[in-house]
């Protein structure tokens, strides 16, 4: 907006007090959350600044579950899928931006299909398929409907064609091979986006759900998100102080990273969004 | 091989891979799911067969398969006009030079980053009878105790208010861009007619935003059809299927019941509802390229 719309005097007052109120009824849950975490249990629904601060909680949780184990699953499988997801995209959307071979428009419209039909809905048949394959209750079976991502290749492809092709052609005159060429010329140019597209899949997929629970049905392959529910529905009863560090536990890497980079964080979701 | 061949195979060649993934874990189930929606499950003693419309016509007796849909259709009308409101209003504010910009940013976008079904069971808390923060507030006022979350009135709206909650921030980023993008000068342009705020809102800032909101839409109903992990931890469905969505009766019947034949057909009305949420999102699409 420009200066002659800034707000002055009572309506900034007004508008302040608007924001404020929102944002506070916005963390009121998070806070609550917190309050409940690190305070003894009897304190977890009464509010006395002079209750006792406790890790007691986090410790309780994190013995009553195999956290450890849930968090070393989620890990491998974020990664799994981020580096499929990045070498996959990255050699299909150079294909769609730079090369021409019959067929190609059709196959980037059958690639975009999977934006709106994605993974998330065909639970039945994508569970047939891994019983099929005999992978069932694997860090892969979670992984693999969505190593893929027609997000990526869209994505990919947008940047890449914004990139000169006389860079392109420059070194293939040296001699340079496509994927030489990829490597050195296009990657680097796009890391901004691959920033922005890491962030974007390792936040969704740390707290994915109904797919990994559906497929996951041990403690060697479950996902935190699905082990904070065995925990929270089975293990627990309603020990809400437990329940609750135990949920704070399972986001607690996401949340540290977003109030570390929080900058990056909305400027990744604002690239990757906008397509 | 001449170079043009050439290119071409290596064009191919690059899109393998994913094309690979792709049709295994999108087209093929795609596919499939209208193949199995036409057979009837295998039992025991009875081997999966050829069952027509079978499926299809238990799904039209089927009142917990219209009571999803409804209750889909509640949660869609609940959630996205509120949400794209909170989402303006919110890029607005932050965009504005407000007093603790950095602060009100934050405040609303965290609950994105953070997993449904971790806020869920936050919120579950919130709303739990007797001594769940919620019922502590509607006791100050003398309220009498209602169980939020296990009455047929209320349940669905708790849902609602968690989903507006997680997704309100989420498409704040897409106005906030948006805003970032509007040209100063035609702010200065109307200031110089003389043009009220409001006015200026409402003839440029919104128009402006048109394509935005329109994609933001698009976004918002998918979500409505696809988000359900908050349903696995709040309600299960319950109380009396008052908050059974459709993905998340497809998720009971595949893989409560077991009945691949019956979900595969249920998926199918969710693949034709996403489908026409597709050929809305090209028109829209078609219409953004005339913008610029």
């Amino acid at each position: 907006m420009s200066r002659a719309y800034e707000l002055r005097g009572a309506p900034l007052a007004l508008e302040t007090f608007g924001a404020w109120l929102l944002a506070l009824l916005w963390v009121l849950p998070l806070a609550y959350a917190l309050w409940t975490a690190f305070h003894p249990a009897e304190f977890s629904a009464r509010f006395e600044l002079t209750a006792p601060l406790t890790l007691e909680n986090f410790r309780n949780a994190w013995e009553a579950a195999p956290f450890a184990r849930y968090f070393v699953n989620t890990i491998l499988l974020v990664t799994l899928i981020l580096a499929a997801q990045l070498v996959l995209c990255t050699l299909a959307a150079y294909a769609f931006a730079r090369y021409d071979f019959p067929g190609r428009d059709l196959a980037f419209a059958l690639v975009l299909v999977q934006l709106m039909i994605m993974p998330d809905v065909l639970i039945v048949e994508n569970y047939r398929t891994m019983s099929r394959l005999g992978i069932l209750d694997s860090t892969l079976a979670i992984a693999l409907p969505y190593m893929a991502s027609a997000f990526g290749v869209f994505l990919l492809r947008q940047t890449f064609k914004t990139i000169p092709k006389e860079l392109d052609e420059a070194a293939r005159v040296e001699g340079a091979s496509a994927l030489q060429v990829l490597w050195r010329v296009y990657v680097p140019l796009a890391k901004p986006v691959y920033v922005a597209y890491a962030l974007v899949s390792v936040s969704y997929h740390w707290n994915n759900f109904l797919w990994p629970i559906i497929v996951t049905n041990t403690v060697n392959s479950r996902p935190l998100t699905v082990g904070l529910q065995v925990f929270s529905s089975t293990d627990q009863g309603i020990d809400w102080s437990i329940i609750c560090a135990a949920t704070l536990m399972t986001s607690a890497p996401l949340l540290v990273a977003f109030l570390l980079f929080q900058r990056q964080f909305v400027q990744s979701f604002m690239r990757a969004g906008i397509r | 091989m001449n170079r043009r061949s050439s290119a071409q195979v290596h064009g191919w060649l690059l899109l393998l891979p994913a094309a690979v993934l792709l049709v295994a874990f999108t087209h093929y189930p795609a596919g499939a799911t209208l193949w199995t929606s036409f057979y009837s499950t295998a039992k025991p003693h009875r081997p999966s067969a050829f069952a027509g419309l079978e499926n299809y016509r238990e799904m039209a007796n089927d009142p917990v398969f219209w009571q999803s849909l409804v209750n889909n259709a509640w949660f869609a009308i609940g959630t996205i006009p509120v949400s794209i409101a909170l989402a303006l209003l919110m890029a607005v504010w932050v965009n504005g030079k407000l007093r603790g910009q950095g602060f009100l940013r934050l405040a609303y976008f965290t609950p994105t980053v953070l997993p449904m079904i971790a806020v869920a069971n936050i919120w579950l808390f919130f709303y739990t009878p007797q001594y769940g923060l919620l019922e502590q507030v509607t006791g100050l006022f003398g309220l009498p105790s209602h169980n939020w979350l296990g009455s047929r009135g209320t349940a669905l709206a708790c849902l609602i208010v968690v989903t507006i909650w997680k997704e309100a921030g989420f498409f704040m980023i897409f106005y906030l861009a948006a805003l970032q993008s509007i040209p100063p000068n035609l702010y200065e342009a109307a200031s110089l007619e003389g043009a009220s705020r409001w006015a200026v809102f409402r003839r440029i800032t919104f128009p402006l935003l048109m394509p935005t909101t329109l994609f933001v839409l698009v976004n918002a109903v998918i979500n409505s059809f696809r988000l359900v992990d908050h349903i696995v931890v709040m309600t299960r469905g319950g109380p009396d299927n008052t908050t059974s969505l459709l993905l998340y009766y497809i998720y009971e019947v595949g893989f409560k019941f077991w009945d691949a034949g019956y979900a595969s057909a249920l998926t199918m009305v969710l693949l034709v509802l996403l489908a026409s949420a597709a050929v809305l999102q090209f028109g829209f699409l078609e219409r953004r390229i005339h913008y610029r």
